[in-house]
């Protein structure tokens, strides 16, 4: 039997998240319930698809911060041109035309990043401010409600709903199993071919990936397009889910998600990172977004709690590296 | 014509386009007495925190939380002010609150040090992480709405004129000219840029990494708190998030002001002809009715433009 490693990220988040649900379920009986549980896979479709997508671009030893605006402007392009070409356009269309408009950003973030070799940092910071900034300044600024059909069809498809013992009512939403699917052809893609080889690879050591021939252009570019597909489809979803497009929302949630993705133990050097660890993550962010008054704390202190959480996950692993690389030495 | 092959050199050629530009653009407002005065008085509390950013840079590190830090500092000063201050001026109040904030700067950036110093964190997501919580304790202290009733004497350092110069404007230039001297004559700005362009042959030649790291984040700490005395004392409140768009902003001018964000290369002179480019751009699309998203666009095109410049120049020389 393999022995568990206990200064992986994945079990130290996995412990804090059981311990929270334990306090949780020490001052409110009714936490540990299918509503609760429901709520939180809820919450956790667009942030995790944004981390799945965020943890791909720190493997491979980048960062990326415009996902958020990149997901908010094919979210609102896509509404506003079903609204006024196609309305009666069913929610797939919606659905392919957002992921596609997404891949496109993603792939200027690609070519600066790939084919000019700008830092991804920079690149990213930029991007998130122009692709807002064109959002806002050419397409609109007004929110709107009045989804077309096929977006409001999406946000009734139900995958399973009830009442629980106590009279609560649940449902789980057909768009967690897109979650799923994104997840699962993550891992493949990661895990099962030269491409996601050639991620951790680069992500690794980027002159070695290069000398044993891998295409660290082209894989980077894929990386920069997939993430974009990935974010314009969660903002998609969130429109849908949310029953309303707004042009201002979801940009700010980058830092939190990335926060998820490091807490899951992704290393921001490249080369480490686990699907498993990311979604952990995912859920401890989503937990103390939506729980932490359960355990008793205010939720003004949630930044502070989110800043610590960062800090802890982050820094045992350094510290630990640290301190290996002073006894070698 | 060698100087035009620097970025400082291509920067000044901008800083001056982009004044001519906006004032042929705008004939009569640009070049008033009244624009002036107010660009004079909006650039400066950015433009100490795009100091900080630099000054991080060089090493090589980056820090996220400076402006996470400048609203804890301003909130703690705002607080301690409308608590203690009478009726009067209270202009002894506000020294003592204006110096408790500069403790708060130096001790979140010491904070940041002992991170990256002692830790090993990766300076990102360091200052990632006590952005949040510096931005927390500032929203846990306030509960969320802007401090108000700060004592008159607090005005002062945003809103006075000194010979007819703005007060914040000297306060920057100031620091500008301070942490210029600093990182190009001193035997410490000298470690910072090694460190910045070889942290491992800088531990080799003997130096003591550690306390120079400590001390640089330190300085940006104290840095972003002065900038958040400047927003307190204009805004005549502290809330936890005013200038949220200032961190982008400073990242941006750092960058555009051709600091290296691997380390190793900077200038002073070029961070503060980047302010100004900025700010002659900002103010020019203001006159001209260009809204803050387009404006906001403009500055990441800009960004993504000169990173591109620098590239391909540095590219083509080695």
């Amino acid at each position: 039997m393999k022995s568990i490693n206990w200064t992986r990220n994945e079990v130290l988040v996995f412990g804090v998240i059981l311990a929270f649900c334990a306090l949780a379920a020490a001052s409110d009986p009714n936490f540990l319930s299918i509503p609760t549980l429901t709520d939180l896979m809820r919450n956790s479709i667009v942030l995790g698809i944004f981390a799945v997508g965020a943890m791909v671009v720190l493997v491979s030893g980048g960062i990326d911060v415009s996902f958020t605006a990149v997901a908010a402007f094919a979210m609102y392009a896509t509404t506003v041109l079903l609204r006024d070409v196609a309305p009666d356009m069913g929610w797939p269309v919606a659905f392919v035309v957002a992921t596609a408009i997404g891949a496109t950003l993603g792939a200027f973030n690609g070519i600066f990043i790939a084919l000019f070799g700008l830092p991804t940092l920079i690149v990213t910071l930029g991007t998130l401010s122009l692709f807002r900034g064109a959002l806002l300044t050419f397409i609109g600024t007004a929110q709107i409600s009045n989804l077309p059909s096929g977006m409001r069809d999406f946000s009734r498809w139900m995958m399973l709903r009830g009442t629980d013992a106590d009279g609560n009512f649940y449902s789980l939403h057909w768009a967690f199993a897109f979650l799923v699917v994104i997840v699962i052809l993550t891992w493949f893609i990661l895990n099962r071919t030269m491409l996601g080889r050639a991620i951790y690879a680069i992500g690794g050591a980027p002159e070695s990936a290069r000398r044993i021939g891998i295409n660290v252009k082209r894989t980077q570019m894929f990386i920069y397009v997939y993430v974009g597909a990935l974010a314009g489809l969660a903002g998609i979803m969130h429109a849908s889910l949310a029953r309303i497009s707004n042009p201002q929302d979801l940009v700010g949630l980058e830092l939190s998600v990335i926060a998820a993705v490091v807490l899951g133990g992704a290393r921001l050097t490249g080369g480490v990172g686990t699907l498993t660890g990311t979604l952990l993550g995912v859920a401890l962010i989503v937990l103390v977004r939506n729980s932490l008054i359960v355990v008793g704390v205010p939720s003004v202190w949630q930044s502070v709690v989110i800043g610590a959480l960062i800090l802890l996950g982050t820094g045992l692993p350094a510290y630990q590296a640290l301190r290996a690389q002073r006894r070698a030495a | 014509m060698s100087w035009l092959k620097t970025p400082e050199g291509r920067l000044a050629v901008i800083a001056v386009a982009v004044f001519v530009l906006m004032a042929a653009l705008n004939p009569d407002r640009f070049l008033s007495p009244q624009n002036l005065t107010s660009m004079a008085f909006q650039f400066p509390e950015f433009a100490i925190l795009a100091l900080a950013v630099a000054v991080a840079m060089l090493t090589g590190g980056i820090d996220l939380s400076v402006v996470g830090t400048a609203n804890l500092a301003a909130v703690i000063a705002a607080t301690i002010m409308a608590t203690f201050a009478g009726d009067g001026a209270g202009i002894g109040i506000v020294v003592a609150a204006s110096a408790v904030a500069l403790v708060v700067g130096l001790v979140a950036g010491l904070f940041n040090g002992v991170l990256v110093a002692t830790f090993g964190l990766p300076p990102i997501l360091a200052t990632l992480g006590t952005g949040l919580i510096y931005t927390g304790f500032a929203l846990v202290i306030t509960g969320g709405p802007a401090v108000l009733g700060l004592p008159p004497a607090a005005a002062w350092i945003g809103n006075s004129t000194i010979l007819g110069i703005p007060t914040p404007l000297i306060v920057f230039a100031l620091l500008a000219a301070g942490i210029g001297w600093l990182m190009m004559r001193t035997a410490f700005g000298l470690k910072t840029r090694m460190f910045g362009a070889n942290p491992l042959a800088a531990r080799y030649a003997a130096m003591d990494t550690g306390r120079v790291l400590l001390k640089v984040y330190a300085l940006c700490g104290t840095l972003s708190a002065i900038a958040g005395l400047i927003v307190m004392s204009r805004a005549n409140s502290a809330k936890a998030d005013y200038g949220s768009s200032y961190l982008l902003l400073a990242v941006l001018i750092a960058v555009l002001g051709g600091v290296n964000p691997y380390g190793g290369y900077g200038r002073i002179i070029g961070v503060v002809l980047a302010v100004l480019s900025m700010q002659f751009l900002s103010s020019g699309l203001n006159l001209m009715g260009v809204t803050n998203f387009a404006r906001e666009m403009i500055w990441g095109a800009l960004l993504i433009a000169v990173m591109l410049i620098n590239t391909l120049a540095s590219r083509r020389t080695s």
